[in-house]
C-alpha cells in the first residue's frame, strides 16, 4: 500500500478545513516562487520526467502536451482550461478535489499556466456542483486575497484564474466542446486539427487539462520528479485517485499508486466485494467508457494504463465499477447506452443514430426479444459508430457494447433461448372456450 | 440526445432584479472584452435561479439582448443543456440519478419511492412543492445512489431515507445534506484505511473559535463548506453567492 507520506491529496475526505491557512500546513503554497524562478521550460522538463500522463481519462502525457504550446507569442495570449467537467459515470475524484484540497489545484494552475506562458486560465465546472463551485470559488478568492495569484502576485507570474460552470451537458468534458461550451455556445465539439495548441479558446493557443493532473504538479515539482516517477510502474507512475463504486461493501475513493492491484484496491479499501471476492462478476475499470473485464481475468490484474490496454479495456478515470452475480449484465449495459444516447451531442449521424439505435436493441436483449443474429449485427454496428465520429463520444458508447458481446454473449444468448421457450404472455388474445 | 421544448404557458415579461444586474455586468468582466456571450450559461442559470428554477421564453430573449447574442442562440442553448428546465418545476426539484453506478445501488426503488410521494417524472405537485426528474450521472458515485434537490446532493440514499428527506422538507423541517448513513464524505464507511499516520497533520493547527469566519463565504447556504455537510442549510433559494472575480483591475 501506498505509504501515508506519499499521498498527494492530504484532505482528499475532508476531515480537516480546506482553507488556505489549513492547506498551507498540509505543504500547499510552499516554495511556489521558488519553482517559478526556475523557468517555464524546466518546469515543463520537470512533469516530463515525472512521467505524469494525464488523468481525464486519454493518459497522454502532460508534459509533453505542455510543450505544444507557444514558446513566442504571436500576438495572441495562451490560455490554461481546466476541464472539471466531470461527467463520465463511476467517476467522482474531481468532486473531492475541488471541495477539500482546492488550494493544490489552484497552486497547479499557476504553475501549469507560468510554464505554458498563460496568464490567464477558466476551470470549467460540471454546473451540478454548485457547493463545489463555491468552495472552489471561495478558495480563489482568498488566493487572491494573499496575493498568491491575481496582478503582481508574490509568485511574480501575473495570472489571472477564473471558474466558470456547465450546465449539465457530458459532451462538455470533450475538450473541444468544452470550449466551445465555454464561448457560449452548444457543446458540440470542433473537427481537429487545428489542435487546442494552436487554435483553442478564442482562437487563441490552449491547454486543456483535467482537475487532478493540474492539481499533482505543485506536488511533482516539490519533491521532484523522481519521487514521483518512482512511485508505479515505468510509463505508469505516480499515484491516482480512484473510485471504487457499485456492489462492493465500502464504496469510496482513495489516492493509490499506479498498478495497484484491482483486488487490493477492492478488498482493502472497499471492503471486499459484496457476498466475498467470489461473487464478483466483472467490474467496468475505468468509468463507464472502458469495456467491462469479467471476474476471470481479474485477479492480480494491475491498474494502470497498460496492463488494462492489453485486456481491451483501459484504465480511463480509474473509476471502477463493481459488479456482482446478482447484476443483469445487459441491463447494466443497455443503462449506460442510454447514457449515451441521451448525452449524444447529435452532430454527427453514427454516433446520433446508433446511440439511440444501440440502446433500443440492448433493451430488447434485456428481456431476450431479439434474434441471436442480432449479436453480431449489434457488435458490427458498435464498429461503424467507434472511430466515425469528430470526438470519442461515438467511441464511448460503442465500447461498453463490445465489451458486453465480448465477455457475456452466452448471457445474451441464453435469455434469447429463454424467452423462446416461454408460452406467449397473456396479453396475447387466445380463442374464446 | 435529448428532445426538449419550450413551454406552452409563458409569463409576459422578464427583467433581472437590480441584485442580480449587478451580479450579472461582474460575470461578464470574467471575459475578455467581445467574448461577453461566454457568461451565457452562468447568466441564464442565475435567471433559473431567480424565476424559481425554470427558463421561461422572455428570459431567453432578456439574456440574449443583455450579452447582444441573436435569439435563435440563446434557444439552443436552453434547449442543448440539460439542467435549464423549460417548464416550471417544484420549489423543491428532486434530480434523481439513474445511471448504472446509482443503478446497482437501488436507484429503481428511490424511483418508486418518488412516484409514491411525488407522481411521475415532470408532474409538479398540487402545492407546488415538489417535482422530480431522472437525470444521468450526478458524479457521486461512491456515494450511490444519489439525489440532488436544488443545491445539494443527498447521499448514500435508502428508499426510507429519502422518503423521509421529502416529508421532512414538505413539513419545512431542516434536512442534512451530503451522506445519510452517517458517512463523512467519500471515505469508506467505518473509516478510512489511509491518511492515518502518525504526524502526517503535525503541523496543521486546529482551526481556532473565530477563524472560520475570516473566509466565509458570502452565500449562507455554502458557510461552512469544508465542514460536515449536516451544518449546512436546506435547500431553499438563496441570493447570488457573489465572487469577487469580476471586481478585480483588468
Amino acid at each position: 500500500m501506498l505509504k501515508d507520506s506519499d499521498r498527494i491529496f492530504k484532505n482528499l475526505y475532508g476531515f480537516h478545513d480546506w482553507r488556505l491557512k489549513a492547506a498551507r500546513a498540509r505543504g500547499a503554497w510552499d516554495g511556489t516562487k521558488a519553482m517559478v524562478e526556475k523557468g517555464h521550460e524546466a518546469i515543463i522538463e520537470e512533469v516530463k520526467a515525472s512521467g505524469l500522463r494525464g488523468r481525464g481519462g486519454a493518459g497522454f502525457p502532460t508534459g509533453l502536451k505542455w510543450s505544444f504550446m507557444p514558446k513566442q507569442s504571436d500576438g495572441r495570449p495562451s490560455y490554461l482550461v481546466i476541464n472539471a467537467d466531470e461527467s463520465e459515470p463511476g467517476t467522482c475524484k474531481d468532486r473531492d478535489i475541488m471541495r477539500h484540497d482546492p488550494h493544490l489545484l489552484i497552486e497547479g494552475a499557476l504553475l501549469a499556466s507560468f510554464a505554458m506562458r498563460a496568464h490567464v486560465s477558466y476551470i470549467y465546472i460540471r454546473g451540478e456542483f454548485i457547493r463545489e463551485r463555491e468552495v472552489l470559488q471561495a478558495a480563489i478568492d482568498e488566493a487572491y486575497d494573499a496575493k498568491l495569484i491575481g496582478k503582481n502576485n508574490a509568485n511574480g507570474w501575473d495570472f489571472d484564474l477564473y471558474l466558470h460552470h456547465g450546465a449539465g451537458a457530458y459532451i462538455c468534458g470533450e475538450e473541444t466542446a468544452l470550449l466551445e461550451s465555454l464561448e457560449g455556445k452548444k457543446g458540440m465539439p470542433r473537427l481537429k486539427p487545428p489542435f487546442p495548441a494552436n487554435v483553442g479558446l478564442y482562437g487563441a493557443p490552449t491547454t486543456v487539462n483535467n482537475v487532478e493532473s493540474i492539481a499533482v504538479v505543485p506536488d511533482i515539482l516539490r519533491r521532484g520528479a523522481t519521487w514521483f516517477a518512482a512511485l508505479g510502474k515505468p510509463n505508469n507512475t505516480g499515484t491516482k485517485l480512484f473510485c471504487l463504486s457499485g456492489h462492493v461493501n465500502t464504496p469510496c475513493n482513495v489516492e493509490e499508486e499506479m498498478g495497484v492491484e484491482l483486488r487490493e484496491l477492492i478488498d482493502r479499501h472497499a471492503g471486499g466485494v459484496r457476498g466475498g471476492w467470489d461473487n464478483l462478476l466483472a467490474v467496468i475499470p475505468g468509468g463507464s467508457s472502458v469495456p467491462c473485464i469479467p471476474a476471470s481475468q481479474c485477479d492480480n490484474l494491475p491498474m494502470d494504463f497498460d496492463s488494462l490496454r492489453d485486456l481491451k479495456s483501459g484504465l480511463g478515470t480509474a473509476a471502477v465499477i463493481v459488479m456482482d452475480k446478482s447484476t443483469d449484465m445487459i441491463r447494466a449495459i443497455a443503462r449506460l447506452s442510454y447514457f449515451y444516447k441521451h448525452e449524444s451531442c447529435g452532430q454527427c449521424t453514427p454516433c446520433r443514430e446508433g446511440t439511440g439505435w444501440m440502446w433500443r436493441v440492448l433493451e430488447r436483449m434485456a428481456k431476450g426479444q431479439a434474434e441471436k443474429s442480432e449479436i453480431d449485427m449489434l457488435l458490427n454496428v458498435s464498429y461503424q459508430v467507434e472511430g466515425h465520429t469528430i470526438c470519442a463520444l461515438g467511441d464511448a458508447a460503442a465500447w461498453p457494447v463490445q465489451g458486453l458481446i465480448r465477455h457475456f454473449r452466452h448471457v445474451i444468448e441464453e435469455r434469447i433461448d429463454a424467452q423462446a421457450t416461454k408460452p406467449l404472455a397473456p396479453s396475447v388474445p387466445v380463442a374464446a372456450e | 440526445m435529448s428532445v426538449r421544448r419550450l413551454a406552452a404557458d409563458q409569463p409576459e415579461s422578464f427583467a433581472f432584479t437590480p441584485e442580480n444586474l449587478d451580479w450579472a455586468k461582474d460575470q461578464l468582466k470574467k471575459y475578455p472584452q467581445g467574448r461577453e456571450a461566454s457568461a451565457v450559461l452562468p447568466l441564464l442559470w442565475r435567471a433559473q435561479e431567480q424565476c424559481g428554477g425554470w427558463l421561461p421564453e422572455p428570459a431567453l430573449r432578456y439574456i440574449a439582448d443583455l450579452l447582444d447574442m441573436a435569439y435563435i442562440r440563446i434557444y439552443e442553448i436552453a434547449t442543448f443543456y440539460t439542467m435549464f428546465n423549460l417548464a416550471p418545476v417544484g420549489r423543491y426539484y428532486v434530480q434523481l440519478c439513474g445511471t448504472t453506478p446509482c443503478w446497482l445501488r437501488g436507484a429503481n426503488a428511490l424511483k418508486d419511492t418518488c412516484r409514491k410521494l411525488i407522481g411521475e417524472p415532470g408532474h409538479v405537485t398540487k402545492d407546488g412543492t415538489f417535482s422530480w426528474t431522472e437525470v444521468e450521472c450526478l458524479g457521486a458515485c461512491v456515494n450511490a445512489p444519489i439525489v440532488q434537490i436544488n443545491k445539494d446532493y443527498y447521499e448514500d440514499l435508502t428508499p426510507e431515507s429519502l422518503e423521509e428527506i421529502l416529508v421532512a422538507l414538505r413539513e419545512g423541517r431542516k434536512v442534512k445534506p451530503g451522506p445519510q448513513d452517517g458517512r463523512h464524505s467519500s471515505e469508506p464507511a467505518g473509516g478510512p484505511a489511509t491518511l492515518i499516520a502518525q504526524g502526517l497533520y503535525a503541523e496543521a493547527p486546529a482551526p481556532r473559535e473565530g477563524e472560520e469566519a475570516e473566509f466565509a463565504l458570502v452565500d449562507d447556504a455554502a458557510k461552512n463548506p469544508g465542514a460536515a455537510a449536516s451544518e449546512r442549510e436546506a435547500a431553499v433559494p438563496k441570493p447570488p453567492l457573489r465572487d469577487r472575480s469580476g471586481r478585480r483591475p483588468k
